[in-house]
């Protein structure tokens, strides 16, 4: 099975770089939002030090619904989907492969965005880059993990690009305040300890839980 | 004769929040602190038992209907979230009604709030999702999924008030805190005003299955008359 997700892996990260569809039109959505930050709040005041997790990650939920919604659009053309099951790869090696895929694609954008956010808004977001790192891993896999079920989901509805942030958004919101709360204080160069910690543990357990269930229940969603 | 049974319960329903109307304006003395906004509690409270119930229904009804692919189990689901949603609208409303007068605003962000909103949020998600797919057993499959990952929001919120310290009072009935937090006449009058709404919620249930039923009946005989 592993071997499959990996082949599927390599299928989806191969096809992205070829065209860079989704990938570019995420970064430049994510830039444009960047900038409109500005706007929206006083880029010199302390007060941005202050939210700076929380728009890091609304900018990485929004930009990564673009990119998950692809990931099982672009197996529609030719009914590749149905050749893929039909061949016996088993639907959670599917979703595992585009999982890590859109894991990977989500980390592109966050590296590009994180420093870019740093330079504008002269905020140091490495002070304890282990950590940034760790949230961004897990968080990521949080957005990639239920974005892939529910794109899934979505993949043969009319509207789907609309119905997929209905359902994913609310979904995602523990790990999301997690995420955010997280980098907050880590931008300020403070470990998280003591009542922090909760929040670690939110993020871990709501990436081993939904894990967990998007294995188990993706059979009933491709295959039945 | 099922029928008959459906309107006793349901009136024995309504004579009993009547039963508790009365009990609970003029009985009850009002509450030391909070005067008499506190008797809003009794329908806050037992609201938000009725929907967490209903969505513990839904999620065992959705897994059973992937499982065994079962119309009625799907029917069940879609009946006991729309009946849940609605308790869901009531605990929301009562609890701001409430903030209003105790703490001067009508909402707060902290955690038990904020997952309350999610979950309408979720819920409302699912009943939208299951308009769009209109292939019966593709519905049922996607949005049995749906159902089952939303139930996690269920739990977060009745657990929020444990993990995070929020604005929202902590527990106070005795099953969670042992005791001595709560009048026992004011806690026996919400399990009373509980039951209550359970008939009320049973009988919107039922009605709303068997809707779900026949609108299923239908759909079946459209497709028949299309495909002669």
């Amino acid at each position: 099975m592993l071997r499959q997700s990996w082949q599927i892996f390599l299928k989806d990260v191969r096809m992205e770089l070829r065209g860079k569809e989704a990938l570019n039109a995420s970064l430049a959505f994510a830039l444009v939002v960047l900038i409109l930050f500005s706007f929206a709040i006083d880029p010199t005041s302390e007060q941005i030090r202050e939210i700076s997790g929380g728009l890091l990650w609304i900018l990485f939920a929004f930009s990564g619904v673009l990119l998950v919604n692809r990931s099982f659009l672009r197996e529609q053309s030719n009914d590749c989907l149905d050749v893929l099951l039909v061949n016996r790869v088993p639907a959670s090696a599917l979703m595992l492969g585009k999982t890590f895929a859109n894991l990977l694609f989500i980390l592109m954008i966050e590296a590009v965005c994180l420093p870019v956010f740093s330079v504008l808004y002269n905020i140091n977001l490495f002070q304890l880059p282990l950590w940034l790192i760790g949230i961004c891993l897990l968080a990521s896999w949080a957005i990639a993990i239920l974005g892939t079920v529910f794109a899934a989901m979505t993949v043969n509805l009319r509207l789907r690009e609309l119905m997929l942030p209905v359902i994913l958004y609310p979904m995602i919101i523990p790990a999301l305040a997690a995420a955010m709360y997280l980098t907050n204080i880590v931008s300020v160069g403070k470990v998280p300890e003591g009542d922090d910690l909760i929040w670690v543990r939110l993020l871990v357990g709501f990436d081993v839980i939904f894990t967990t269930l998007a294995l188990g229940l993706i059979d009933t969603i491709l295959v039945d | 004769m099922f029928d008959k049974i459906l309107l006793a319960v349901g009136l024995t329903s309504g004579l009993y929040l009547v039963r508790n109307l009365y009990t609970m304006l003029l009985v009850l003395p009002d509450e030391a602190a909070q005067g008499m906004i506190y008797r809003i509690m009794f329908f806050h409270i037992p609201s938000w038992w009725t929907c967490f119930l209903s969505f513990l229904v839904a999620g065992i009804a959705s897994a059973v209907a992937i499982r065994s692919k079962s119309n009625r189990a799907d029917s069940l689901a879609v009946a006991a979230t729309e009946v849940g949603l609605a308790f869901t609208f009531v605990g929301l409303a009562t609890g701001m009604i409430w903030a209003k007068i105790i703490w001067g605003i009508w909402w707060t962000w902290d955690a038990r709030l904020t997952w309350a909103f999610i979950t309408a949020l979720t819920y409302a998600g699912y009943l939208m999702m299951r308009n769009m797919i209109p292939d019966p057993s593709e519905r049922l499959r996607v949005t049995g999924v749906l159902n089952v990952f939303a139930f996690a929001s269920v739990v977060i919120c009745y657990k929020a008030i444990d993990w995070w310290r929020t604005q929202h009072p902590g527990a106070v009935m005795s099953f969670r805190t042992g005791g001595g937090n709560i009048d026992p006449a004011m806690e026996g009058m919400t399990y009373h005003n509980f039951i209550a709404f359970l008939l009320l919620c049973v009988v919107m249930v039922t009605l709303r299955l068997r809707q779900e039923e026949t609108l299923r009946e239908i759909e079946g005989l459209r497709r028949l008359a299309y495909s002669r």
